[in-house]
């Protein structure tokens, strides 16, 4: 890579809480070298100076839910070379997906006073269902040591280490003892992707299932183990329904405990 | 036959198991044992026998593993849990060098040498085999592990030998137990009768015999070796999980195509715990990491399994894509090919992929399936290739 100029990053927002972008802010002791290694040219959580595109590296936080996003999103990718989407809503439409399995009219009538000031499309879907996406980072939210990895991975031209793996592994290499087996505590971590490094079990908790499912994910066996420990139809709905919801994996596991 | 440095046994009192840890510790060594943490019995660093999980069990199941008060104050009373000792001699992350770039000119620093002596206090006849078929794959292959060679020849061993045999055990099944045969420093026997506690102890090595002459300790009289045969019988009278390893290379060599593969592969979550909480499963990869500046660079080698997508990737995509392959792969390694590779079953009874397999997948129950199914299905004749 040419060392005279650095590339250029950006950093867009789509329907989400911003969680994802701010773990960029987050990374404190490394985000001078992070400035270091590249432009910050559009990151209007950061700074208000933005630098026009075309741009080298895109990360792309959020849901599309507008038409008017629907529209952006393709202006970003032209404006992108490489772009990777970060966190739930970006790469399976986030918690707000959960209006894909009802009337999001429903929830418009209810929340705002005039609701025919909201122009709403019916689906919240991830940014890859409307643009080619390069890399897709999952959690929710991220983390940000696998974002300095994305990162790092991106400007030394490598394959970055965010291994698509159950959390079972994560739990396995900290040594932790399994709440499933030794507590009877249900767990989505064999369905999850890694990423958090276990965090939730490490506490004694189940996985939530932030970081969606893992590559391979045998949720209908794990859903049998749940029932085995006690879970209702309605627990496995509501463990599978969350900031994943509409990964199709996790989507299709949670219709089929619905009455 | 019991590969030790000379017939006789001795005696060690209870009270003198701590003398035991401090002379292993005072030696430079690093003492590891079983301890009480987060509902199991896990392998850590042991300071004082009042951390050892006195006076508690466990009982073990499909995908159940519970840890029990006992009656007695036995210190040993626990049959294996999800630790084994590969954390130790092949630990989940190890880095295998770095290297730095300055003015255009890259400089490789490999790691040190491995220096920290290690003492491991409660080892059982399954794991000494486990240990034994690990320094085949890392030692006496043809690429040695100088880093796991390293910490092996640095390791002292005490054994302890079963007086109960878990709810998933099948030592017996595979000849790795109960009873601790060779690979040992110290072998130990706890009984408890009579108002006594005491170990039957075997010296294994010239280093055993060194350690051992510290403590104080009497000559074992025979009613005392009989009391320690009889614990030891008692885990094999108890044991009721069985695998039937008769033909057993030919039978999963013959069953490729057999549909009990889908019938598992139905059940298999693919989430890898039982190559991790396996005792010989070996596999590794290496991740390679960068700073951003680029003038940074370190190789990491971390525990990886057959179950991921990623062990069999290759040029564009994973020879193993589905489930069914990844698990048929890994229990006939584990009981087959591994027999072709390294002269033994890759499998040592122990039962931990019973017991922390979260849905409770039983291999011996697959093999006994597989076993059956011969009787109503003719498998095809043809051979290995191709099928995913």
């Amino acid at each position: 890579m040419a060392q005279n100029k650095k590339p250029k990053l950006a950093v867009w927002k789509f329907a989400s809480c911003d969680g994802c972008q701010l773990s960029l802010l987050d990374c404190e002791d490394e985000l001078l070298e992070v400035a270091g290694a590249v432009e910050i040219a559009n990151f209007m959580e950061a700074s208000g100076a933005v630098v026009k595109g075309p741009y080298d590296l895109s990360l792309v936080e959020g849901s599309i839910t507008t038409p008017h996003d629907a529209e952006r999103i393709h202006q970003i990718r032209r404006a992108s070379r490489f772009l990777v989407t970060i966190g739930a809503c970006a790469t399976a439409g986030g918690i707000q997906a959960l209006r894909n399995f009802s009337d999001v009219k429903k929830f418009t009538s209810i929340v705002y006073a005039t609701p025919a000031y909201i122009e709403t499309l019916s689906k919240s879907t991830p940014i890859s269902e409307h643009i080619p996406v390069d890399f897709e980072l999952r959690g929710c939210p991220i983390s940000k040591q696998q974002l300095l990895e994305v990162v790092s991975a991106f400007l030394n031209h490598r394959k970055p280490n965010t291994p698509a793996h159950s959390v079972c592994i994560e739990c396995k290499l900290r040594g932790n003892v399994c709440v499933m087996v030794a507590n009877g505590t249900p767990c989505l971590g064999p369905v999850t992707h890694a990423g958090c490094g276990a965090l939730c079990p490490t506490y004694d908790r189940g996985c939530y299932g932030c970081f969606g499912p893992m590559e391979s994910p045998n949720t209908k066996s794990l859903s049998e183990g749940w029932s085995r420990l006690g879970a209702k139809e309605g627990d496995l709905v509501r463990a599978f329904r969350s900031f994943n919801a509409y990964a199709d994996p996790f989507r299709k596991e949670s219709e089929a405990h619905e009455k | 036959m019991t590969d030790r440095l000379h017939d006789q046994e001795y005696i060690l009192d209870r009270d003198h198991l701590q003398d035991l840890l401090d002379t292993l510790r005072n030696s430079g060594r690093r003492v590891i044992g079983p301890v009480l943490r987060d509902g199991a019995i896990v392998y850590d660093d042991l300071a004082s026998v009042k951390n050892l999980p006195i006076g508690r069990t466990d009982i073990q199941e499909r995908g159940l593993y519970r840890v029990m008060h006992r009656e007695d104050q036995a210190l040993f009373g626990y049959n294996v849990g999800p630790h084994s000792w590969k954390k130790f001699l092949s630990p989940p992350r190890t880095r295998l060098w770095q290297g730095d770039r300055s003015s255009g000119m890259v400089q490789i620093s490999n790691e040190p040498p491995e220096t920290q002596k290690m003492a491991f206090i409660g080892v059982r006849s399954c794991e000494l085999h486990a240990i034994a078929i690990q320094d085949r794959v890392f030692i006496q292959s043809e690429f040695t592990s100088p880093p796991y060679q390293a910490r092996r020849e640095q390791t002292f061993i005490v054994a302890v030998n079963c007086g109960q045999a878990g709810g998933t055990c099948f030592c017996m099944s595979m000849k790795t137990g109960p009873q601790a045969t060779r690979g040992f420093d110290l072998a130990l026997t706890e009984v408890i009768e009579n108002g006594r506690h005491y170990f039957v102890v075997e010296v294994g090595t010239e280093a055993g015999m060194t350690v051992f002459e510290q403590l104080p300790h009497t000559v074992a009289g025979e009613a005392q070796k009989s009391a320690a045969e009889s614990a030891v019988a008692a885990a094999t009278a108890q044991m009721h999980r069985q695998m039937d390893t008769s033909d057993i290379k030919d039978l999963l060599y013959r069953n490729y195509r057999n549909p009990r593969w889908d019938d598992v592969a139905s059940r298999c979550l693919a989430c890898a715990n039982c190559t991790m909480v396996c005792p010989t499963c070996f596999c590794s990869t290496v991740e390679d990491t960068t700073n951003l500046k680029g003038d940074h660079a370190e190789r990491w080698q971390r525990w990886d399994s057959c179950f991921t997508m990623d062990l069999s990737y290759i040029h564009g995509g994973s020879v193993r894509a589905s489930t069914r392959s990844r698990y048929r792969q890994w229990m006939t390694h584990k009981l087959a090919t591994w027999i072709d590779q390294f002269g033994t079953s890759g499998c040592v009874g122990c039962g931990r992929c019973i017991s922390w397999c979260p849905v409770g997948i039983d291999i011996t129950e697959e093999v006994r399936a597989i076993r059956k199914s011969e009787e109503s299905f003719l498998p095809p004749t043809e051979g290995h290739h191709g099928d995913t």
